[in-house]
C-alpha cells in the first residue's frame, strides 16, 4: 500500500508540470495582459498618449519579468532561479534574490499590489473557504445519508415520491438566484433578519468572544445554505440509489433469513455496503472544499479563494491565476488519490498489493 | 434416504399464494397481477426430502422465499410443527416472534457470489446468527463457527478471509454453514448447486446428505436438474406456471410419470448411454404468461394429448396412489 501510494504521487509531478505549463501558455495566448489592465487601457483611454504610457508598461513587464520568451518564463514560474531583473545572475539578474518560483516556495507577489506575497494571500483566503466549505460538507453528509436511507427504505411510496420531487427542484435552482433571493428575503431589503455581505459585521473587533461568535455565525447562515442544498440533493439521490442497489442484493436476504431484526439488516448489512460511494465521493469533493465557490463568495461578498480566483481572473494577474489553478490542480490530483485509497480502506475486495 | 415418517409434518403448506402487482402509468395503476405461485400445497415429514422442480419462471423460488416469509405472501398458508410446543402458523406470527422462529427454518440461496455480504469475514458471516439467537456467547462463537467451517469441509482458518477469496463451491459451503450455524430443523435449497460445476455439485451434494443425516434436516430442495433431483429427494412435486401439476415419491415420478408434463420433462434428460434410443416428448411454444395464464388447464396450449375439457376448467387434484397425485383430466 505504502509503495502504490509513493508510486501515485511521483506520478503526480509530470501530471502538474502539464497541467501548469497548460495554463501558462494559455492565459499568456488570451486577449489583455497585467499590464494594459492595470494601466487602464480601454477603459476610456485617458491615459493612452505619449510614449510615456508606452515606456511605463514596458518598464512594468521589464520587472516582472513578462518581456522574456514565454517558456523562460515558465522556468521562472517553476524556479527555482528568478528570472526578474534582480534576480539570478544565470539568468541575467543582479543576484540580488535569486531564488523563487514554486520550487522554492515562492509564488511571488500580486502584479497589482506588489507588496503582497501570493503565498500568504492563498493562506488567508484558504481560512475563509475552509470554514464555509467545512460547515457545508458537514451539513450536506449528516442530511443526506438519513434522507437516502429513509427514500431508500420507502421506494415508491408518496412519502419517497415527494422528497425526490423536492431534491430535484433543489438540484435545478442555480447558486447565484438562490443567492439573491435568499439576500432580497432575508437581508435589510426584506424581512431584516440576516446580514448580507462578509463574513463579521463592521465592528466585530469590538465584539466580545461570544457575541463575535454569534456574528460570525449569523454571517454564515446563508453563504452556508447556497454553498449545501446542491449538494445536499445530489448527496441524497446518490445515496437513495446506492442504498436501492444493496438492498436488491442477495446477501440482504441472507441477513433477513438470520432472523436479524430489520434495524440490523438495514444499518449493519445495507449501510456499510452503501456508504462506498458515498465515502468516496467526499475525496472527490477536496477540489471543491479547497476551490470555494466563485458564485457564493462572490454574491455574499466573502473573501475566499473562490473570489480569489476570480479576482485574478479579472485583473489578468498572471500569478494569481498560476496560484490559484495550481493549488487546485494539486487539490484535485490529491482527492483522486484519496478516492482510491479510501475504496482500499472500505472494500475488502479491493487491494492495490 | 429415509422413509418418511409417518405423524405430524415438519411444515405443511396449503393455498401458498403469492402474486406480484404490475403497475403502470404515471400514477402507478394496479393493472394486473404476475401470479408466480398460485395456490401451492405440500406436506414435509421430519428428515425428509422434498424436491421441487420446474422450468425457469413456474414459481419454484418465490415459493420457497414465501414459505419462509422472506416474501410477504398473498394468500395460504404455512404450518411449522417445532420441536416442543404447538405448531405455529407462520404467516400470522408477528415479526419479532417470526424472527425467533428462523432459527428452525434457514434457506441455501443459488448464487454462491452475491449472497454473503462482501464486507463481513467468513467468521461474521457465520457468527452473526448465533449472536444475535444468543446461541453463543461472544467468548466461544470463534470455537463453534471454526467447528461449521471444518464440519463442511473448509479450514478452520477460514474464518478470518472475506468472500471474495473463496471459489464458488467454497463459498457454497460457506453458505451451507451459515445456514447450518442456527440447527435448524428444515433448510430450503434454493437451486443450491445449479451455480457450480459438475464435479463441486456432486461434493457439495453428498455434503447436504451426510449434513441432513447428522443434524436430522428436512429438505425443500429447488431445482431443474433431475438427476439431481432423483440423486437427493424422497418425493418429488413438478410445478408448471405456478402450481404442483404432480406430486409423488422419487420413485413414482421417475418410473411411472401421470401427468404430461412430468413425462415431457423426464424425456428431455440426456441417456447416459448414448445408443439408447430416446423417445422424446416435444414440447411446442413457450411458457405462457403467469400475468395471464390461459383458461382451464395451463399446460393445455402444449400439452400434445390435450383434448377440448382440458381448456375449459382446471383439473382438480387425483390420486394415483396414496402418495401420488396429478392434476389431468386425463388421468382416470
Amino acid at each position: 500500500m505504502l509503495n502504490y501510494i509513493i508510486r501515485r504521487l511521483l506520478w503526480m509531478i509530470p501530471t502538474l508540470f502539464g497541467i501548469t505549463l497548460l495554463v501558462f501558455v494559455s492565459i499568456r495566448l488570451a486577449p489583455g495582459d497585467p499590464a494594459t489592465v492595470m494601466m487602464g487601457v480601454g477603459s476610456g483611454g485617458e491615459m493612452s498618449e505619449g510614449s510615456d504610457f508606452a515606456s511605463r508598461i514596458a518598464a512594468f513587464k521589464r520587472e516582472n519579468g513578462l518581456d522574456r520568451n514565454v517558456f523562460v518564463q515558465y522556468l521562472g514560474f517553476i524556479g527555482p532561479f528568478n528570472i526578474k531583473p534582480d534576480g539570478h545572475e544565470l539568468f541575467g539578474g543582479s543576484g540580488k534574490d535569486p531564488w523563487s518560483g514554486l520550487l522554492a516556495l515562492d509564488l511571488g507577489t500580486e502584479l497589482q499590489r506588489s507588496n503582497v506575497p501570493i503565498l500568504e494571500e492563498l493562506g488567508r483566503r484558504l481560512k475563509v473557504t475552509l470554514l464555509l466549505s467545512f460547515i457545508s460538507i458537514l451539513i450536506t453528509y449528516a442530511l443526506s445519508i438519513p434522507l437516502g436511507i429513509f427514500s431508500a427504505t420507502r421506494q415508491g411510496t408518496v412519502l419517497d415520491g415527494a422528497v425526490t420531487v423536492v431534491l430535484f427542484l433543489l438540484f435545478s435552482i442555480p447558486t447565484f438566484w438562490a443567492g439573491l433571493m435568499l439576500i432580497l428575503a432575508f437581508g435589510q431589503s426584506g424581512l431584516g433578519w440576516l446580514p448580507v455581505l462578509g463574513l463579521e459585521s463592521k465592528d466585530a473587533a469590538n465584539l466580545s468572544g461570544l457575541e463575535a461568535l454569534w456574528d460570525r455565525g449569523l454571517h454564515l447562515i446563508m453563504p452556508v445554505m447556497v454553498y449545501t442544498y446542491g449538494s445536499f440533493a445530489y448527496l441524497s439521490r446518490q445515496m437513495r440509489v446506492g442504498m436501492m442497489d444493496v438492498i436488491r442484493q442477495d446477501y440482504i436476504r441472507t441477513a433477513r433469513a438470520k432472523g436479524l431484526s430489520e434495524r440490523v439488516v438495514i444499518f449493519k448489512h445495507a449501510l456499510r455496503n452503501s456508504l462506498i460511494p458515498v465515502v468516496t465521493l467526499f475525496a472527490s469533493v477536496l477540489p471543491i472544499l479547497i476551490g470555494g465557490s466563485v458564485v457564493v463568495e462572490y454574491v455574499f461578498d466573502i473573501p475566499g479563494m473562490g473570489r480569489y480566483a476570480y479576482e485574478g481572473l479579472v485583473q489578468r494577474d498572471y500569478n494569481i491565476i498560476m496560484a490559484t489553478t495550481t493549488f487546485s490542480a494539486f487539490a484535485t490530483l490529491i482527492g483522486i488519490l484519496l478516492s482510491d485509497i479510501t475504496y482500499a480502506l472500505v472494500d475488502p475486495r479491493i487491494s492495490y498489493e | 434416504m429415509n422413509t418418511p415418517a409417518a405423524g405430524t409434518p415438519l411444515i405443511e403448506v396449503s393455498g401458498l399464494k403469492k402474486y406480484f402487482p404490475v403497475k403502470r402509468g404515471v400514477l402507478a395503476r394496479h393493472v394486473a397481477d404476475v401470479k408466480a405461485v398460485d395456490g401451492v400445497s405440500f406436506v414435509i415429514q421430519p428428515q425428509e426430502t422434498l424436491s421441487l422442480v420446474g422450468e425457469s419462471g413456474c414459481g419454484k423460488t418465490t415459493c420457497g422465499r414465501t414459505l419462509l416469509r422472506l416474501l410477504e405472501p398473498t394468500a395460504g398458508s404455512v404450518r411449522y410443527s417445532p420441536e416442543k410446543g404447538p405448531a405455529l402458523d407462520l404467516f400470522s406470527l408477528p415479526r419479532a416472534e417470526m424472527r425467533r422462529v428462523r432459527r428452525d427454518l434457514q434457506i441455501i440461496f443459488q448464487d454462491p457470489y452475491s449472497s454473503l455480504n462482501p464486507r463481513m469475514t467468513v467468521g461474521n458471516i457465520v457468527g452473526e446468527a448465533l449472536l444475535v439467537h444468543k446461541i453463543c456467547t461472544k467468548h466461544d462463537v470463534a470455537d463453534t463457527v471454526a467447528d461449521l467451517l471444518v464440519r463442511v469441509g473448509l479450514h478452520a482458518d477460514s474464518r478470518n478471509r472475506f468472500p471474495h477469496e473463496f471459489s464458488g463451491g467454497q463459498r457454497q459451503r460457506v453458505g451451507i454453514a451459515r445456514a447450518l450455524a442456527l440447527g435448524p430443523r428444515l433448510v430450503v435449497c434454493d437451486e443450491a448447486v445449479s451455480a457450480l460445476d459438475v464435479s463441486i455439485q456432486a461434493q457439495v451434494l453428498n455434503l447436504l446428505k451426510d449434513l441432513q443425516e447428522e443434524f436430522k434436516l428436512g429438505y425443500l430442495f429447488i431445482a431443474h436438474d433431475l438427476s439431481v433431483v432423483r440423486y437427493l429427494s424422497d418425493r418429488i412435486a413438478v410445478m408448471y406456471l405456478g402450481r404442483i401439476v404432480e406430486i409423488g415419491t422419487t420413485a413414482e415420478i421417475f418410473e411411472n410419470p401421470q401427468h404430461p408434463y412430468t413425462q415431457a420433462l423426464l424425456s428431455a434428460v440426456p441417456h447416459a448411454d448414448p445408443g439408447a434410443k430416446s423417445c422424446r416428448v416435444p414440447l411446442s411454444g413457450d411458457v405462457p404468461s403467469p400475468m395471464n395464464p390461459p383458461a382451464g388447464c395451463h399446460f393445455a396450449p402444449r400439452c400434445p394429448v390435450s383434448e377440448a375439457r382440458c381448456t375449459q376448467s382446471y383439473p382438480e387434484h387425483r390420486s394415483a396412489s396414496e402418495t401420488h397425485r396429478v392434476a389431468c383430466h386425463l388421468f382416470d
